[in-house]
């Protein structure tokens, strides 16, 4: 019997997979998505932990616009899933702050309430600001062929207080920057339009209610997901994939396929590829994340922000540590603290710092539960100098570490923002092999979804 | 199709993609471009639509031709006269 064929195989279920399968299937094509895990999403899935529902990779949704604006990322998206805003109901935050030592700058939907707090903490770089402000929003982010240039470079010719700039990049670069210290311009606009100009939103019932929308569109439009169902290789002759062969022993073939497995981690894949030739290029940008379930609100603790990212030191270092965890800085969110009409059922608060994923990988497996266990409190003492002291309330708690990003999501180093060589056109060395995701270079989960959306419309649609 | 059915069908495909734009009031020798926030992408999925639906090819160099409501009646006319 011939191997099962289809027009498009996917890889990965992801938001970026599930995103070029609504797509391709509504449109007629025959389209299968394979996924390695039991549960979709891949770097925003959620899971079930003693009775109490996690969200993993969610903070907040970014590139919020209320519904009905034009041009926005997230408008294009409902457009071309053919779903409405109401499908994934997003409610905005309430505000959020970067923190560092004796500077605070607040920020809320509202981009120009962001631009007032710069004015009045930097009033000697206002004009400057404005400067980068306008060519940020000229700048065309979205153009594939644009050359990658230093963010810190182009920022810097346009800014002169190194401490604006510090706080314009530690929020940005947490959310979405693969590349240690620097962070390309393009990918720099792409967060700064993404928090700043656009915002910050959840779904009441966090990533398990985008996830639900998107399979559930995937199969009323006739596309395929194979949960459990990981791929070994790609079977490469002549300058094409001639063949996906699966964990199961099976093998299939398709026209085309498009990995959202990140660019190492398919190119590992590829039976023409010597994989240590790729190692190089892994990411090395991964994070520890402390979720706290707690018996009260936040707000009722007298905290009310939405997100902070704070910076304790002199500078901002973005750079996989030297030890486990670097609590210097990191992100403090309350999922509770969003503009809900009532309130969560479950209060939570979570913190992510950056960690060292080999490292991590090293311990043994009581030296790893130990490592968890030392972490926590010198986490918690770190944001206590930001929000009130919970630790009285927490019912449960659960942690996550490089080592279970890279168990879930398959990414080489646990980097969660994969690559820092991103491929804008999704094109690899071979005809019919094409990057989505992560490594394509849009980010956060809109953006996942709009490179879906883009690599299947350029490589699939489009010819 | 009657040329006012083809004008239908292309409105009908346009609430689908945009299904927030107000579509009462479009002239039909206006562009769509100027009267409707439309990008490449809905452009692109004009095409798709009217694949999907009416087996209808347009490739990629006649995209101008489906600019106003008018001009997507005269291009695709022939197209789907037997349709």
């Amino acid at each position: 019997m011939p191997p099962t064929h289809y027009d498009v195989i996917i890889i990965g279920a992801g938001m970026s997979g599930l995103a070029a399968a609504i797509r391709l299937a509504y449109f007629n094509k025959k389209v299968l998505v394979l996924e390695r895990h039991y549960a979709a999403g891949g770097l925003n899935s959620f899971y079930a932990l003693g009775g109490h529902q996690f969200d993993v990779g969610l903070h907040a949704v970014t590139n919020y616009v209320p519904p009905g604006t034009r041009g926005a990322p997230l408008t294009k998206i409902y457009r071309q899933l053919r779903l409405t805003p109401e499908d994934f109901g997003l409610v905005p935050q309430h505000q959020s702050e970067v923190r560092f030592p004796e500077t605070t700058l607040r920020f809320t939907n509202d981009f120009e309430f962001f631009v007032q707090e710069v004015i009045e903490n930097f009033p000697a770089q206002k004009d400057n600001f404005m400067r980068l402000v306008r060519h940020i929003r000229e700048y065309n982010e979205l153009d594939l062929d644009a050359k990658p240039l230093s963010g810190r470079q182009v920022v810097s010719s346009f800014l002169t207080d190194p401490l604006l700039i510090d706080m314009l990049f530690c929020p940005l670069m947490i959310y979405g920057n693969a590349e240690e210290h620097d962070m390309e311009f393009g990918q720099f606009v792409v967060m700064f339009k993404s928090v700043f100009c656009e915002g910050l939103a959840r779904p009441r019932e966090g990533v398990r209610r985008i996830i639900t929308v998107l399979r559930r569109k995937v199969r009323e439009v006739g596309g395929t997901v194979r949960m459990k169902c990981g791929v070994k290789a790609l079977r490469v002759e002549s300058g094409r994939v001639k063949s996906v062969e699966l964990d199961n022993g099976e093998t299939l073939t398709a026209d085309v396929i498009l990995s959202s497995a990140g660019y190492v981690e398919t190119m590992r894949l590829c039976s023409d590829c010597a994989p240590e030739k790729f190692s190089r290029l892994a990411g090395r940008m991964s994070f520890v994340e402390i979720i706290s379930v707690l018996d009260k609100p936040m707000k009722a603790l007298g905290h009310d922000t939405t997100i902070i990212f704070y910076n304790t030191g002199k500078e901002f270092h973005y750079e996989a540590p030297a030890d486990l965890v670097d609590p210097r800085s990191g992100v403090i969110c309350c999922s509770g603290n969003f503009l809900y009409d009532k309130p969560l059922s479950q209060n939570m608060i979570r913190f992510t710092c950056l960690a060292n994923f080999d490292r991590w990988a090293a311990l043994s497996e009581p030296d790893y539960i130990h490592a968890k266990a030392e972490w926590l409190p010198r986490i918690h003492q770190e944001v206590l100098k930001f929000v009130p002291d919970f630790r009285d309330h927490i019912v449960f708690t659960d942690c996550f570490t490089p080592r279970t990003i890279k168990h879930w999501t398959g990414h080489a180093n646990g980097a969660v923002y994969g690559t820092p060589r991103k491929l804008k056109t999704g094109r690899t060395h071979l005809d019919n092999l094409f990057i989505c995701g992560n490594d394509q270079g849009f980010l956060g989960i809109i953006g996942a979804m709009l490179s879906g959306i883009s690599m299947a419309n350029l490589h699939v649609l489009k010819k | 199709m009657t040329n006012d059915q083809i004008k239908q069908a292309v409105v009908q495909i346009i609430s689908v993609i945009a299904p927030d734009e107000d579509l009462s009031h479009l002239k039909s020798d206006v562009a769509l471009r100027d009267q409707l926030e439309l990008d490449s992408m809905d452009f692109l999925d004009i095409v798709m639509e009217l694949r999907k639906r009416y087996k209808v090819e347009v490739p990629e160099s006649d995209y101008p031709q489906l600019a106003s409501l008018d001009s997507c009646v005269t291009y695709l006319a022939p197209k789907l006269k037997d349709k």
